[in-house]
């Protein structure tokens, strides 16, 4: 390929922090000499809505949106939204879930149905989905807020940066007081495959 | 140097720099961050007017004082600041003037997917596109050069897909260029638009739309990419990335001027290639126009006007018309039953559920407007039966009272209207002049949370804030509503349902004009405070549902209640305690009992 892209779609509810994984992870690649877009709907996410951020590098980069069927990783803050967006995962893409499970009242008033089989539905399109209980590990690290340093950690393992820049930038972005926790968190992720 | 920029943070750097000191706007999405990114920057003023009209205007008046100035809307604001802006065509500008309007293809928070390409051409003014953060910064600077040297403003038109996405902006910083004021230059004959003087200004408007023309035949911004000439694309904005992507090796004119069109440089380019094709989100804006030239193009029969566009949809608009050679890629099919829906909801402690759940008890007409508030038209609530735009729930109500008064209707159900505090300082001040003028039997509810919400809480007249955080006037909601002449106006505490339905039914109840205000604030603004909390007490709670229909995002239900009776399954409610903002609407409703203070 002339110009391979990596296309990263992150997916989660309002304020879970896929914003700013998706920030990193383009400023990473920024440092790391490649050119990046992102892109992201977050109109009415506040108010419990589904957020999803498509983040792309390559040599370079028209869309800052990718093509249905051709994201590399899936990132998943929550655990039916890793089904929901299943579709944009291409063949041999990777799926990195938090299993954490936010049940919207639309469920809890019998409307709708909260997926029950995801497990089934990740092993099924993608080779070894990792499915982890970061909100737990996160908890036991000191502070549920570093969900996402744990999930960038897993997924630095899968893309062709270097760990230093993964360091660099993930200190530079989170509050200076959360610095050395971040650090562990992300070396925790880092352990996970 | 290099940063990854949004379009709208990358906008407000290139106004920065190109030494614009004065800024009024009214927030609206996609368009917010741009005065938000912009009011950070030393030396300058930046102002959020009341409404679009106001910023449209206060802005010609500080051009008129001779230095550049910005206004930023959303496509629909533009509706607003219409009657400004297409005379504003006729006079000119003395400062530079540059209106950056932000378009929403695809509705993701709008009432509506206009394309307001369409009013650069009604208003014939000229009109910059750019397709990425890095063009957003740099095509600002000419477009103020260009609105100085024809004596026009110009406008720059933003999609969601270009305000927010990110991109690397590289650029040189350092000091915005210093620009002395032209000062205030008494011009009647261009100034004032009395019959006898606009007719002098418009065929100077028709003369500046030739003179733009040759300056879209020659300018960098137009550009001609020579690649593969059996297939030749016209485009502009995010079209051109998305088709950058797809056709990687077809010619393409990129058009960053989208207003007014060169027809010669069309034609040139329309000449050396076998197939044109328009590629363009909404309307045939260009497909029109370049038929109009005589030209033979293909566009929306391949690319609906609907929603926004995608690599996706191009890519099969070009396979369908039988010039992309590849493979479309073929998706996984959404599994079944992972489609659940997650409909934005009113926050925890929302101020406006209770105000909605006590006005459900009236079943009345109630006329919404555009806010927060209007997502209490989705279940289970579902208290609104319009919305229309900004401002509309006062008229719309005073239009179904008086119908209803003038047909004599027998058992005419009361008519609401609900309006936030930004939204009713926006236009539904004049709304309410009318229901008091015209006397109708409407009931106004103005839901005061202190702060414009639904775009993330930025400052109005009501906060006693300027968007530069000095603090200023607030403006007495109550002594304005009696000023306008309505006699009855009450406050409510939308935290205590029996009163609040009381104070509902009471005016319900009264024939002739009246409002009623919460004043509580927004629960956004009150993070962190220290607050009770609410459980449910497994052992009393029978499952009746009483609280689910609140819609409040902390309750949901949990596991089975024992019961002998198998044919109704009932589940006790449960309270998420990192949701609960201790609001108590639940306890109120809660019959058993079952719901109380543990904190």
């Amino acid at each position: 390929m002339e110009n391979s892209i990596v296309n990263i779609i992150i997916v989660g509810t309002g304020g879970q922090g896929v914003i700013l994984a998706s920030e990193i992870i383009c400023d990473i690649a920024l440092e790391c000499g490649f050119d990046t877009k992102k892109s992201e709907i977050h109109g009415m996410a506040q108010r419990g809505g589904m957020v999803s951020s498509h983040v792309r590098y390559g040599k370079q980069v028209s869309s800052p949106i990718m093509i249905k069927g051709t994201a590399d990783i899936l990132l998943s803050f929550e655990l039916a939204e890793a089904a929901r967006w299943i579709p944009y995962l291409k063949k041999e893409g990777r799926v990195v879930t938090s299993t954490q499970k936010i049940v919207p009242p639309i469920v809890s008033t019998g409307i709708a149905k909260y997926p029950e089989h995801v497990n089934d539905v990740l092993n099924e399109h993608s080779s070894n989905p990792i499915m982890v209980d970061a909100l737990s590990i996160a908890t036991e690290l000191g502070n549920p807020r570093l969900v996402n340093t744990i999930l960038l950690g897993i997924i630095s393992n899968m893309l062709d940066l270097p760990e230093d820049s993964w360091r660099s930038v993930v200190s530079r972005r989170v509050p200076p007081k959360f610095k050395d926790l971040n650090m562990k968190a992300f070396d925790k992720g880092r352990l996970i495959s | 140097m290099k940063k990854v920029l949004s379009g709208n943070e990358a906008v407000a750097l290139g106004v920065f720099e190109s030494g614009v000191r004065f800024a009024s706007a009214y927030p609206g999405t996609p368009s917010t961050e741009i005065l938000e990114n912009y009011a950070r920057y030393d030396g300058v003023y930046a102002e959020w007017a009341p409404n679009e009209k106001v910023a449209l205007e206060v802005a010609v008046g500080a051009s008129m004082a001779g230095i550049r100035v910005l206004s930023t809307l959303k496509h629909v604001g533009l509706n607003v600041a219409a009657d400004p802006f297409m005379t504003l065509a006729y006079t000119g500008v003395h400062g530079g003037f540059l209106l950056i309007c932000a378009d929403d293809p695809g509705m993701h928070s709008s009432q509506n997917e206009q394309d307001n390409r369409t009013y650069a051409r009604f208003a014939q003014v000229p009109m910059f596109e750019p397709s990425d953060s890095q063009e957003s910064r740099d095509m600002v600077a000419e477009a103020y050069a260009i609105s100085e040297k024809y004596d026009t403003p110009s406008m720059l038109r933003m999609t969601t897909r270009v305000s927010h996405s990110k991109g690397i902006v590289e650029y040189n910083p350092q000091e915005p260029e210093k620009i002395p004021s032209k000062g205030f230059k008494r011009d009647k004959k261009k100034n004032v638009m009395i019959p006898a003087y606009a007719r002098l200004r418009h065929p100077k408007v028709l003369q500046r739309v030739e003179g733009l023309t040759q300056y879209a035949e020659t300018t960098a911004l137009n550009r001609i990419e020579k690649g593969d000439t059996a297939i030749g694309i016209i485009t502009s904005g995010i079209s051109y990335q998305y088709v950058k992507e797809i056709m990687p090796h077809a010619s393409v004119l990129k058009l960053g001027l989208t207003f007014p069109l060169s027809e010669k440089l069309i034609k040139q380019f329309a000449d050396t290639v076998d197939r044109l094709f328009v590629v363009e989100e909404l309307e045939p804006y260009l497909e029109d126009q370049i038929k109009a030239m005589g030209i033979k193009v293909e566009g929306k029969k391949y690319f609906s006007a609907l929603d926004e566009l995608s690599p996706d949809r191009i890519a099969s608009g070009f396979k369908e018309a039988g010039v992309y050679d590849q493979e479309l890629v073929v998706p996984i099919e959404q599994p079944i039953g992972t489609d659940m829906p997650r409909p934005p909801l009113m926050c925890a402690g929302c101020t406006h559920r209770g105000l909605f759940y006590a006005m459900n008890k009236l079943k009345g007409i109630v006329h919404g407007d555009i806010g927060c508030y209007t997502l209490s038209v989705l279940p289970p609530l579902e208290s609104i039966d319009t919305t229309l735009c900004m401002g509309a729930s006062i008229s719309m109500a005073h239009g179904t009272a008086k119908a209803m008064e003038i047909m004599d209707e027998d058992n005419k159900p009361p008519v609401f209207a609900v309006i936030g505090d930004s939204t009713f300082f926006h236009s539904g001040i004049t709304g309410l002049l009318d229901v008091v003028y015209n006397n109708s039997n409407v009931n106004v509810c103005i839901l005061d949370n202190r702060t414009t919400a639904m775009t993330g809480a930025q400052q109005n007249p009501g906060t006693g804030k300027t968007l530069q955080m000095a603090d200023t006037a607030v403006v007495d909601i109550e002594a304005l509503v009696t000023a306008l002449g309505c006699k009855r106006v009450r406050e409510v505490d939308p935290f205590d349902l029996k009163g609040t339905i009381a104070i509902l039914k009471e005016e319900a109840a009264f024939n002739g004009p009246s409002v009623i205000m919460t004043k509580k604030p927004c629960v956004q603004l009150l993070k962190g405070v220290p607050h009770e909390l609410y459980a449910v007490e497994i052992e009393t709670c029978i499952g009746c549902e009483m609280c689910q229909k609140l819609g409040c995002p902390a309750i949901s239900q949990g596991d089975i209640i024992p019961s002998p009776n198998t044919k109704k399954i009932k589940r006790h409610s449960i309270i998420d305690p990192t949701l609960c903002t201790g609001c108590s609407l639940c306890e109120q409703v809660c019959k058993p009992g079952a719901i109380n203070i543990v904190k």
